[in-house]
C-alpha cells in the first residue's frame, strides 16, 4: 500500500465538504431557476424599456467576479448588521448569480419558439396564456435544457469560492487536509475525483433527458 | 479522353458500382440517366478521385486516377465538377469565389484571376452580381456561379451531378441554358441528370444506369426514343 | 447602521487599482492565447486515430470542464509541489486559467468544425486545392465566424477568473491589490465596489469591441 498520513477521518471530512457543496448548489439552483424563470419570461415578453433595464441589471451580475460578489455581500451584511449565517449569504449570492444566467437561457428558449407556431396556436383560438403553457413552455424547455444543465454544473463548481467567506466546502476541506499532512497531489486528486463523480451523473441525466425527448418527437 | 474500365465500388458491404465500363471522347457530351441509388453520382466522384474504387481503372488522358503516384490535386485541375448542392463559399463574394482556385491553385496573379473570373461569370450570365455575397443569390444563380467557378480552372472535362435537382422549377431553365452553351462550344461533359428532354437534346450519347451497371448506352434517339432494353423502357415510362 | 462610508479612500487608491487592472488584462489575454493554441491542438487530438493522443486530450478536456477553476489552480500551485516543482502564484494562476480555457475552447472548436458541411471541403478539393489549402482558405474562415462569439465569452470568463489569484496569494492583479488595501484599512465595501466597477467596465469594453469587430468582419 502507499505510505500516507491520509486517514479515514480525512475522507469523511472531505465528504462532509462535498455535501456542503451539494447543499449550496441545490439552494442556489432552486432559487436561481425560479427567479431566472420569472426574469427570463419577463424579458422575452416585456416592452423594450423594461427589457433593457432588467437586462442591464442582470448583466451586472455576469460582469463582476463571483468572488467579489461574495466579498461585497458579506461586507454589506456586516455593515447593515444582518444576523444571517455565511451559508445564507452564500446561497443568496449564488442564487442571484444563477438567476442572471438562467434568465438568459429562459429568454433564449422562449424566443426560439417560432412565431409562426405560436400564430397557429392563437389562430386555433387558444388564449395567450394557453399558448404559453401548452405550446411555448414544452418547446422552450427542450431547447433550454442542455444549457440549464451546464449552468447547474457551473454553479456547483463555483461553490468552491465560498471558502473565502469562511464556509468549509469540498475544496476548503481538501486544503485543510493538505496543510496538515502535506500530500497535496493525493488529496487534490481525490478531491477532483469527488467533483467529477458529483458532476458526471448530472450531465448524464441531462443527456438522457435530451435523448428521451428527441425520441418523443 | 476518359476511360472507365470495369469499375467496382462498394461502401462497406453495399456494392454501388458493379463493373461499369464507358469511354468518353473529347468534345462528347454523355448524359447519364437512371433511378436514385443506381450509382450515377458515385461514378462521377470516382472519376475525380473523391471516392476510391475497389476494382477496375479510370484513366483521364492516360493518367490512372487511383494510381499510386497520381497527384490528385493536379488531376482535379483538369476535371471540373458541379454538384447538386452548389457549395458556395459563404465568406467570399461571387467574384472572390471564382477567383480563389485560379489564384491559389494555378498561381495566377490577382489581376489575371480577376479577369478570368469576370469573363466566366459574364459567360454564365452573372456579370452584374460580381461583388455580391452568395447568400443574396437564388439557387439558380448560385449554381451558375458554381459552374463559372469550375470553368475558371479551364478544365478539359466538366462533370455535372444532378445540378438542377435541388432547384425550383423556374430556375432550372437558366442552368440548363448555361450547360447548352457549354456543349455547343465543344466542352467534353458527363451529365448526370433527371432532365430527360435536356439529355435527348444536348447529348451525343446517353447511358442508362441501373443497379450499379450501364444497361444501355447509345445515341439519344435510340436510348430514349427507342430503347432496346426493357429496363430502360420501364424507367423512361416512369419519368416521362 | 453605524458605519460611515469613506469613498475618498477608494478614489485615492484608484491608480493602484488601475495598475492591477492592467495585470488582470495581461493574465487574461495570455491565458486566452495559450488556451486557444492548446485548444486547437486538443480538438485535433480528439479526432486522430492515435489512442494515446485521444486519451490525453479527453482527460484534459474532461478535467477542465468538470472541476472548479480554483481546483485547477490549486493543483498547479499546491499539487506540483508534491513533485518538487514549486510554482509562484502568478504562473499558477496563468497556467490554471489557460488549462481551463484550453478545455472549453477545444469543445468549441470541435463543435465549430462539425458545423461546416463536408461538402464545402469537397467543392474546394474538386477545384484542385490541396487539403491544407482547403483547410486554410475555406474551413478556417468559416470556423472563425462560428467560434468568435464563444471565444469572446471565454475571454470575459478569463478576465473574471483572474480574481481567483488572490486565493493563492497573488497581490498584483486587480483583486489582489484591492485585497491588500482592504487588509490595511478594512474599508472592504468601498474598495471592492470600486474594483467591481472596474471589472464591469473592462468586460463591457471587451464585449462591445467584439460586437464591433464581428459586425465589420462578418458582413456576410
Amino acid at each position: 500500500m502507499i505510505e500516507t498520513d491520509f486517514a479515514r477521518t480525512d475522507l469523511w471530512f472531505m465528504l462532509q465538504g462535498a455535501s456542503m457543496t451539494l447543499a449550496l448548489t441545490f439552494w442556489a439552483v432552486l432559487g436561481g431557476t425560479v427567479m431566472g424563470f420569472v426574469f427570463g419570461v419577463l424579458r422575452a415578453v416585456a416592452s423594450s424599456w423594461i427589457n433593457a433595464l432588467l437586462g442591464a441589471v442582470l448583466d451586472v451580475f455576469r460582469s463582476i467576479p463571483l468572488l467579489i460578489q461574495f466579498i461585497l455581500a458579506n461586507s454589506f451584511k456586516s455593515i447593515v448588521g444582518l444576523d444571517v449565517s455565511a451559508f445564507t449569504v452564500a446561497c443568496v449570492v449564488l442564487a442571484i448569480y444563477t438567476s442572471a444566467y438562467c434568465a438568459e437561457i429562459v429568454r433564449a428558449g422562449v424566443l426560439a419558439v417560432p412565431s409562426t407556431t405560436r400564430r397557429a396556436a392563437r389562430s386555433l383560438g387558444l388564449t395567450w396564456w394557453q399558448d404559453m403553457r401548452l405550446i411555448v413552455y414544452p418547446i422552450a424547455l427542450r431547447v433550454s435544457l442542455p444549457s440549464w444543465v451546464g449552468l447547474t454544473l457551473g454553479v456547483m463548481k463555483d461553490t468552491s469560492l465560498v471558502l473565502w467567506i469562511g464556509i468549509v466546502e469540498l475544496l476548503r476541506a481538501s486544503q485543510v487536509i493538505v496543510t496538515r499532512i502535506q500530500e497535496p497531489l493525493l488529496v487534490l486528486m481525490l478531491c477532483g475525483l469527488i467533483y467529477f463523480l458529483m458532476s458526471y451523473p448530472i450531465s448524464r441525466f441531462g443527456a438522457y433527458l435530451e435523448t428521451r425527448w428527441r425520441d418523443d418527437d | 479522353m476518359i476511360e472507365i474500365q470495369d469499375v467496382h465500388k462498394s461502401f462497406g458491404a453495399l456494392e454501388v458500382l458493379r463493373g461499369v465500363s464507358m469511354t468518353v471522347n473529347k468534345g462528347e457530351v454523355v448524359s447519364v440517366i437512371g433511378g436514385s441509388g443506381s450509382g450515377k453520382s458515385t461514378l462521377l466522384m470516382c472519376i475525380n478521385g473523391l471516392e476510391s474504387i475497389q476494382a477496375g481503372r479510370i484513366l483521364v488522358d492516360g493518367t490512372d486516377v487511383h494510381g499510386r503516384g497520381t497527384n490528385l490535386n493536379q488531376l482535379r485541375q483538369r476535371i471540373g465538377i458541379v454538384f447538386q448542392q452548389w457549395n458556395a463559399f459563404p465568406h467570399l463574394t461571387v467574384r472572390e469565389n471564382v477567383m480563389l482556385a485560379p489564384r491559389k491553385v494555378l498561381g495566377k496573379s490577382v489581376d489575371e484571376a480577376d479577369q478570368i473570373a469576370c469573363t466566366k461569370l459574364r459567360h454564365v450570365g452573372l456579370g452584374d452580381k460580381l461583388d455580391v455575397y452568395p447568400s443574396k443569390l437564388s439557387g439558380g444563380q448560385q449554381q451558375r456561379m458554381a459552374i463559372a467557378r469550375a470553368l475558371a480552372m479551364s478544365p478539359a472535362y466538366m462533370l455535372f451531378d444532378e445540378v438542377t435537382s435541388a432547384l425550383d422549377p423556374q430556375l432550372v431553365g437558366e442552368v440548363l441554358d448555361t450547360m447548352r452553351i457549354l456543349s455547343a462550344e465543344g466542352m467534353t461533359m458527363i451529365v448526370v441528370t433527371h432532365e430527360i428532354a435536356f439529355a435527348r437534346e444536348v447529348s451525343h450519347r446517353v447511358a442508362f444506369f441501373k443497379s450499379g451497371r450501364i444497361h444501355e448506352i447509345g445515341p439519344p434517339e435510340q436510348v430514349i426514343g427507342n430503347p432496346r432494353e426493357p429496363e430502360t423502357a420501364e424507367f423512361l415510362k416512369s419519368v416521362l | 447602521m453605524n458605519y460611515t462610508f469613506h469613498w475618498h479612500q477608494a478614489f485615492q487608491a484608484l491608480p493602484a487599482m488601475l495598475g492591477g487592472a492592467l495585470v488582470t488584462i495581461e493574465v487574461a489575454v495570455l491565458s486566452m492565447v495559450i488556451g486557444t493554441v492548446c485548444g486547437v491542438g486538443l480538438a485535433l487530438a480528439r479526432n486522430t486515430r492515435n489512442r494515446l493522443a485521444r486519451g490525453f486530450a479527453t482527460v484534459w478536456i474532461e478535467t477542465a470542464r468538470n472541476t472548479p477553476a480554483l481546483f485547477q489552480i490549486y493543483m498547479i500551485y499546491f499539487g506540483l509541489g508534491s513533485l518538487g516543482i514549486f510554482v509562484d502564484s502568478f504562473p499558477a494562476l496563468l497556467v490554471g486559467i489557460a488549462f481551463n480555457n484550453a478545455g472549453y475552447l477545444a469543445e468549441t472548436f470541435r463543435g465549430g468544425l462539425r458545423a461546416i458541411p463536408p461538402t464545402q471541403v469537397r467543392a474546394a478539393r474538386s477545384l484542385g486545392m490541396s487539403a491544407p489549402q482547403a483547410f486554410r482558405l475555406i474551413v478556417l474562415p468559416q470556423l472563425f465566424r462560428t467560434v468568435f462569439h464563444p471565444m469572446t465569452n471565454q475571454m470575459v470568463w478569463a478576465i473574471l477568473m483572474t480574481s481567483l489569484g488572490v486565493v493563492v496569494g497573488l497581490n498584483t492583479d486587480l483583486t489582489g491589490i484591492t485585497q491588500e488595501l482592504n487588509v490595511r484599512t478594512f474599508r472592504t465595501f468601498e474598495f471592492f465596489v470600486m474594483a467591481a466597477v472596474i471589472y464591469y467596465l473592462i468586460t463591457k469594453f471587451v464585449t462591445l469591441s467584439a460586437r464591433l469587430v464581428s459586425a465589420r468582419l462578418f458582413r456576410y
